[in-house]
């Protein structure tokens, strides 16, 4: 499809969303796939709000998300002036602090002039009763939200417009959580989910194409993690493309990723089958070792947002890894290089964000079982759907074959509605379209 | 499995005897804990058919369910667990007190005055964990201790005491009033038991894994006398055959609540069809033969794992007991208080089901029992210490240049903030602004300011720290406040630094996007209707 029809048809899209909010009674959900403009349709709508007199209150869930979303907020709407609520210990964020509109305070009472009021669910949690609840709030990522942090602070709103990405990670705790399985209030099922569960009445409504994705991605991932409600990209193949400043020396492997992944969106770096620890010195290596080749070659890119060649610079690079443990592997990697500012995280703390290039470790390279943890395909979809240009996986050979061996074996319970798409269809189907692209570590 | 313990297998399975992998016992072991084994019949979901417990080992009782299909046969085996098991609970109650069973209100009918019913609200005496910031109740100074042998066996119990802790003492198929008060203690031990670190109902094989590798996988682990051939193998026997004869049902018969199959069918069967047939006949003294003979065959049953059961709570009380259990024991012995005193003020019975306030509640709290557990684990035992620097998470080295002067004048006033440089050879992953602890300085904070490689001895990381806390108001540190140059020091990123509970809106104020308020519970006949099995 053509930019142009695209817009139109994200354009028809939230204004049937700000209709429903104009008359609903309670609250509005709105499913956005990855890059959608859900950040677009908050800073639509809060500046809506905001316009009629409404005070509305922002919940976002990390201070990372929060501090974008007011960047965001703040430059759309230079008129609003835009409160953010935090812990007394916080330094706002240079993409925080650059804005004239921008007010950090940890009281709610010292905002009382600011009609749009951002903070993360746990700060929100603290506020105590406001004399008149705010007429309306929006919850950013609700998909991420667990049930119980609404419960935390649905007291302090009239009405909501939730938003989120419904094929992202689901919440997770670190303690046996069966007990409450089936209960309609689950304090482990999202925000969302207990939300529609008690009010079957409220609309939910979907964004209807990706302005993130590139055209070789969103078929990919909408047809591996969005298998019932899909979408499209926004752009077409030719409007975007990747090249190098420098010409590639010799034929090594990172090399060879890279250009294939230049040319196709994806590649598959595929090392030698092991059984490896979750910091897997080579594979650590390889990912650390791509992103600075790719520094190094001076990848410069082509969009619609500029028709003239832009640098990929480091921040625009993003590593992304199942566990903790193997981030700070991957920042020592980086350090020893000499690469700096290149963004290393978990698939967690990556949720919401959006980069050129994402190299992904693997969730299941060098493992030996494939456990529920590693299969969930929301951590997959996160990895896979951050990127603009190319998407690189690092991975150990043998991941097909360690699929084959381990189907899922979740046992169902009552009550609990199926979850699609189930994370083990998801990899199959995100490994079969890597093996077109798959590149040997020498 | 972390990387140590993976490694401990290997050793155990090369040694041929389990391996330790905690320097202490990490759980509180009651000097006369009251050991139950119970034992279901197969096929039903918690039709019990025996049970031996007791708190001598040379005194086990056992009651039997001679037809556990039928319902009155089992409220009245019931009746009988009650009254062992109340009358061990009632030996912990201060003499001074009413005892339990005098307070037990009937059915739906609570005490004039009682909190209010259904799930506890915040403020109330809370039957369970104690809740942060309720008012402080001084703990009973002991508490029962319940051993079971494996989990099953206590989810026995949890599911037992749920179906008895809402019967109803008159009316139609009225029990013994000690029933229902069984089911609700089954329930609050079994409720407690979820707690991360609570040792009020413990498992057996849990406890014994926790500090024993074995050359065998968890699952096989799972079975009491395997488990116990790895740790404490009889002369002249490796691991590996110790627990190759524990797979023989007949000399180690299973350790329940699940019989062996073979003995279901080649035993039991035919001993609960004599004593039907002798029931049906009105055969007195054959009804009596049967009987003894069930008994007989359920005692082979049950007798072996009695004797384990003696034999593990003896290990594990050579272990000395962790600096930090005597602080999770405290928190069982508040939470057998608190629902001691809510019985005793008439309180209502726990309810079916969570409140959507009271799961959250819940959630939150075992999610800082688990952090909590962590973290005093780590601090009390250098053996889960290492594994957490062979994550990265903690780094241990000698302390190889000390500022302990140095003030920060940054601010208004100058603090005292004294840096340090730990060398070490583990593999370093904190990042600088990091904050750590020192398990041997608690309530002192230390933030990372570099990491470097120390260029002149390859292998060797240089950590710069700045220290915070801990060390009085004045603007020197005390000596012995801090660490000094030469000392063999441990950081960790696992901080007893604990945010404050949580808040959550009271039961009443439950907000319409989770449903909102739901109706007050009142225990019902329906709750009674719920089936047995």
């Amino acid at each position: 499809m053509s930019i142009a029809e695209a817009a139109e048809r994200a354009r028809h899209a939230t204004m049937s969303i700000l209709a429903d909010l104009a008359t609903t009674e309670q609250g509005v959900v709105v499913d956005s796939p990855p890059g959608a403009g859900k950040s677009t349709l908050v800073v639509g709508a809060a500046t809506e709000l905001a316009k009629n007199g409404e005070r509305v209150m922002i919940v976002g869930q990390t201070n990372e998300q929060v501090d974008d979303l007011i960047d965001r907020l703040a430059t759309g709407s230079p008129g609003t002036a835009i409160g953010r609520l935090s812990a007394a210990a916080y330094t706002p964020s240079e993409r925080v602090a650059g804005h004239q509109n921008v007010a950090a305070r940890s009281s709610v009472a010292d905002l009382a002039e600011h009609p749009v009021v951002v903070a993360t669910a746990a700060k929100w949690a603290t506020v105590r009763e406001a004399e008149r609840p705010w007429p309306w709030a929006i919850v950013d990522e609700a998909y991420q939200m667990r049930s119980d942090a609404l419960l935390r602070v649905a007291r302090l709103f009239d009405k909501a417009l939730f938003v989120g990405d419904p094929g992202q990670l689901d919440p997770f705790s670190t303690v046996e959580t069966e007990r409450w399985l089936g209960l309609n209030w689950d304090p482990m099922s999202s925000a969302v989910a207990v939300l529609l569960t008690n009010n079957g009445h409220i609309p939910v409504h979907t964004l209807p194409v990706s302005w993130r994705l590139p055209a070789s991605a969103a078929t990919v991932v909408s047809e591996a993690f969005y298998p019932f409600t899909g979408f499209a990209a926004a752009t077409e193949a030719g409007d975007r493309a990747m090249t190098w400043n420098t010409r590639p020396f010799g034929k090594t492997s990172f090399d060879l990723a890279l250009e294939t992944a230049a040319t196709t969106g994806w590649a598959l770096l595929e090392l030698g089958h092991r059984h490896t620890l979750p910091t897997d010195a080579e594979a650590i290596a390889a990912c650390a070792g791509l992103a600075a080749r790719l520094l190094q070659r001076g990848a410069v890119t082509i969009s619609e947002r500029s028709p003239d060649p832009l640098p990929v610079t480091a921040d625009r690079i993003a590593i992304g890894v199942t566990r903790t443990v193997q981030t700070a592997a991957v920042k020592r990697a980086l350090r020893e290089l000499g690469v700096t500012n290149v963004v290393a995280d978990t698939a967690n703390r990556l949720q919401g964000r959006e980069f050129d290039v994402t190299i992904m470790l693997h969730p299941l390279s060098g493992r030996r079982d494939a456990t529920a943890f590693h299969l969930e395909a929301g951590r997959l979809c996160v990895l896979a759907s951050r990127h603009r240009h190319a998407c690189i996986v690092v991975a150990r050979a043998g991941i097909p074959e360690l699929l084959d061996a381990h189907p899922s074996a979740e046992p169902v319970h009552l009550g609990v509605p199926v979850k699609f798409p189930d994370g083990w269809e998801a990899h199959q189907a995100f490994m079969a379209h890597l093996a077109r692209h798959r590149v040997c570590a020498a | 499995m972390t990387l140590l313990t993976a490694f401990a297998r290997a050793e155990a399975a090369a040694a041929g005897r389990a391996q330790r992998i905690r320097t202490v016992r990490h759980v509180h072991l009651s000097r006369r804990p009251l050991v139950v084994i119970p034992l279901q019949l197969a096929g039903e979901a918690c039709a019990p058919l025996a049970v031996m417990l007791g708190d001598d080992p040379d005194k086990p009782r056992t009651l039997t369910v001679y037809e556990p299909r039928d319902r009155a046969r089992r409220f009245e085996f019931a009746a009988d667990l009650a009254e062992v098991i109340l009358g061990h609970l009632d030996g912990y109650l201060p003499p001074d007190d009413p005892d339990v069973h005098a307070g037990t209100p009937t059915q739906g009918a609570p005490a004039q005055g009682a909190p209010a019913q259904g799930a506890p609200t915040q403020g109330a005496p809370t039957p369970g964990a104690p809740i942060q910031g309720a008012p402080a109740l001084e703990p009973l100074p002991d508490a029962p201790q319940l051993l079971v042998p494996n989990p099953n066996a206590a989810a026995f119990l949890r599911l037992l005491g749920r179906s008895t802790r809402l019967r109803r003492t008159d009316g139609e198929h009225a029990v013994r009033p000690t029933v229902p008060l069984l089911g609700r203690w089954l329930t609050h031990y079994g409720e407690r038991a979820e707690v991360p670190g609570s040792a009020l109902l413990l498992a057996m094989t849990t406890a014994l894994a926790e500090h024993w590798a074995t050359g065998q996988s968890d699952l096989e682990d799972a079975n009491l006398a395997a488990l116990l051939g790895w740790v404490d193998p009889p002369d002249g026997l490796t691991g590996q055959q110790a627990a190759r004869l524990a797979e023989d049902p007949v000399r180690c018969p299973p350790a329940g609540p699940v019989t062996d199959p073979t003995f279901d069918n080649e035993v039991l069967e035919g001993r609960m069809a004599a004593i039907r047939d002798a029931t049906e006949a009105g055969d007195g003294p054959a009804l009596a033969r049967a009987q003894a003979a069930m008994d007989a065959a359920l005692h082979s049953q049950l007798a072996p794992t009695w004797d384990l059961m003696w034999r593990a709570h003896a290990l594990l009380a050579e272990l000395p007991e962790a600096a930090h259990a005597q602080r999770r024991w405290k928190d069982d012995r508040r939470s057998f208080t608190a629902q001691a005193a809510w019985l005793r003020e008439g309180g209502a019975p726990q309810p079916r089901r969570d409140s959507a306030v009271a799961a959250a509640k819940r959630l939150a709290r075992l999610e800082r029992e688990q952090q909590r557990l962590a973290v005093e684990r780590a601090h009390d035992d250098p053996l889960v210490m290492a594994e957490y620097r062979l994550t990265g998470e903690a780094f241990a080295g000698t302390v190889v240049d000390a500022d302990l002067t140095r003030l920060d004048t940054d601010g208004k006033k100058p603090k005292l903030r004294p840096w340090l440089i730990v060398q070490t050879t583990d593999a370093v992953i904190v990042e600088p602004d990091a904050v750590l602890a020192n398990p041997a300085f608690p309530g002192q904070a230390a933030k990372v300011i570099e990491v470097a490689d120390a260029s002149r001895e390859p292998g060797r990381t240089l950590v710069t720290l700045e220290l915070s806390g801990g060390m009085g108001r004045a603007l020197t540190a005390p000596p012995g406040s801090t660490p000094a140059r030469g000392d063999a020091v441990t950081y960790t990123t696992l901080r007893d630094d604990f945010q404050p509970a949580p808040q959550f809106p009271s039961r009443e104020e439950t907000p319409w996007t989770h449903g909102g308020p739901p109706p007050e519970y009142v225990p019902t006949d329906d709750d009674a209707q719920e089936a047995w099995s």
